[in-house]
């Protein structure tokens, strides 16, 4: 198995996923797999191969420091589950 | 037992970048406008939007790196810094994490008062990101809440991050008050921490002498919430003594117990342990796929090198060999500003006298601009016209303190240095009218003659102050100088 159940539930609680142990253990044989089938790439031998930031050979993508015109808060406070018309509303966060 | 021990401060700052946009949409950047106004699919992180980086904030971090004589990285990129936050809306910041686009400069530091040796503080590194939104919780009145207002989210931040070369409180004030200064110079940020462009966050430990000579570091804590270099000054020294009295009752070194966060209150005057963002130590790196590197050449960072203009360590050096003036004084001048040098040269160049120009800028023209809470600009007096007034004071035709009157008039009138002298009565009385002042004097007060003739040299002063009540342009070191003579010549004849 090249993951853990510990590292799975380590990703779950990253990715704020609350998985059950019939869940947890599916995951764990799934997510295994993905990462064997990856894991084929190191057989290649890449010593002497750049890592690649980018995947297309672009660079400088700029734009101009120029205004546009925001949204309006009613239509992006809407995709929110609630809002107070000003702002989102979310479960209290305490402290910084 | 004495044991000693050693300060050491590392210090990370976050500018905001003067920039009418947003770092990856047009969104505006203006502060205190209505929460959720400046806001769009781009910067609130909705599926499928792609961002795109605003040159200037690019530019303006150039040449701030540069201005701090980093190394530019030829190749750079950015990557996604994971962690949840109600108020980071895409679950990722966009930073930079292993390319950051500088790295390896420095910032000198000095203490005009010579309260500490001259310093370079390293910077590890520069790097552009973009800002999170703003919670805000309603503790007091136990809200279940939290408020999210996201027009901060996505606005260009500069990271700059010091090593930990700083060894007092007031380094560190020092350090942050010429990063300030250099950041105006540049015209790269406002620097205001009321409205957060200006954030810091200290990194404190100590190395502690045992009696047995050993160096022991103690663990590092990480000092948030300092809202003025002020409580920058004072978080670090209550740190201080705070870590020594921990270091005493435990024993801990650096590495027996995780980093600690811990924030300052400004009103009890410490510092408090923070919760922890949960697992937030593990951010999972990874390059934005949204965005593509960026490519800088060598002519390209010559050519920001070209343009920084004159930064604030120069201009302080070149201050005080063109003029003439002390350290301390070039450096009061410098603090202020650029306009405020212009005008000090302006001054200085057309009166002839650098002492002489910084001492009435230091003492007048910088209490009125603070009284009037105003800048330069907005000083009622040319450079031309107090160089004027300062011939006249050098050249004798009024003495500083009625110097001082014909300023305050101006200030107020508007008028030529001429025009408000007439004003004020003063003119210079020629030798023939002082002389018949002084001989009245001499004959009205045979009781001071008698002082005088005793031995009572205080006696010629109140021979002064009575010729000034007759008539406020005499010059008192002449009038002195004629009753003296007149004294002595009647007692000879």
């Amino acid at each position: 198995m090249s993951l853990t159940r510990e590292e799975v539930e380590k990703v779950s609680l990253l990715g704020r996923l609350r998985l059950t142990e019939e869940e947890l253990a599916l995951m764990t044989a799934q997510l295994g797999q993905i990462v064997e089938y990856v894991q084929l790439l190191s057989e290649l031998n890449t010593d002497d191969v750049e890592p690649m930031a980018h995947a297309v050979e672009l660079s400088n993508v700029f734009r101009d420091d120029v205004l546009v015109a925001s949204y309006d808060r009613a239509e992006m406070l809407a995709n929110a589950p609630r809002s107070d018309g000003e702002c989102y509303l979310v479960p209290a966060v305490l402290g910084e | 037992m004495t044991t000693r021990y050693e300060l050491i401060i590392g210090l990370e700052v976050h500018v905001q970048l003067l920039t009418r946009t947003k770092l990856f949409c047009g969104c505006s950047t203006r502060f205190g406008a209505p929460p959720n106004t400046q806001t769009c699919p781009v910067c609130v992180g909705m599926p499928g939007v792609l961002p795109v980086m605003n040159r200037r904030a690019f530019e303006l971090a150039l040449k701030t790196a540069v201005a701090l004589r980093c190394q530019i990285a030829p190749f750079t990129k950015w990557d996604r810094k994971q962690y949840y936050y109600p108020d980071l809306p895409k679950g990722y910041q966009i930073s930079q994490y292993d390319l950051p686009f500088s790295s390896d400069g420095c910032l000198e530091i000095s203490d005009p008062k010579g309260r500490f040796e001259r310093k370079r503080v390293g910077i590890i590194r520069v790097h552009l990101e973009e800002d999170a939104g703003k919670s805000m919780h309603d503790e007091a009145h136990g809200r279940a809440d939290s408020r999210i207002d996201l027009n901060r989210a996505g606005v260009p931040l500069l990271e700059i991050v010091s090593q930990p070369d700083m060894r007092s409180p007031l380094e560190a004030k020092a350090y942050l008050t010429e990063l300030k200064l250099l950041l105006s110079y540049l015209g790269v940020s406002d620097c205001n921490m009321q409205e957060g462009s200006l954030r810091v966050d200290a990194n404190v430990n100590l190395h502690v002498y045992t009696p047995d000579g050993h160096l022991v570091p103690t663990p590092i804590v990480e000092i948030k919430n300092m809202n003025s270099f002020r409580a920058v000054e004072r978080a670090l020294a209550y740190e201080a003594e705070r870590q020594f009295k921990v270091w005493q009752e435990t024993g801990q070194r650096l590495g027996d117990v995780p980093k600690q966060t811990r924030g300052w209150d400004d009103v009890a005057n410490i510092t408090r342990p923070q919760r922890h963002k949960e697992e937030s130590s593990d951010y999972r790196y990874f390059p934005d796929p949204d965005l593509v590197p960026v490519i800088v050449s060598e002519a390209e960072v010559e050519a920001v090198r070209q343009s920084l203009g004159e930064l604030p360590a120069e201009m302080r050096n070149r201050l005080e060999v063109a003029y003439n003036i002390s350290p301390y004084d070039s450096d009061v001048l410098v603090n202020q500003g650029q306009a405020l040098v212009a005008y000090f040269e302006q001054v200085a160049q057309q009166c002839g006298d650098g002492k002489l120009a910084s001492n009435w800028i230091q003492q007048d023209v910088l209490r009125t601009l603070k009284e009037r809470t105003i800048g330069i600009d907005e000083y009622p007096v040319s450079a031309q016209r107090l160089a004027e007034l300062l011939r006249a004071v050098r050249a004798g035709r009024v003495d500083t303190m009625r110097g001082r009157e014909v300023l305050a008039r101006m200030l107020d009138t508007g008028r030529t240095v001429d025009e408000t002298m007439a004003e004020l009565g003063i003119a210079q009385l020629d030798e023939a009218q002082l002389m018949a002042l002084c001989k009245e004097l001499v004959a009205e007060n045979p009781k001071l003659v008698a002082d005088v003739r005793a031995g009572k040299l205080q006696a010629a002063g109140a021979f002064v102050g009575q010729a000034k009540r007759k008539n406020p342009n005499v010059n008192p070191a002449r009038v002195r100088e004629l009753v003296l003579e007149l004294i002595q010549g009647q007692s000879e004849g």
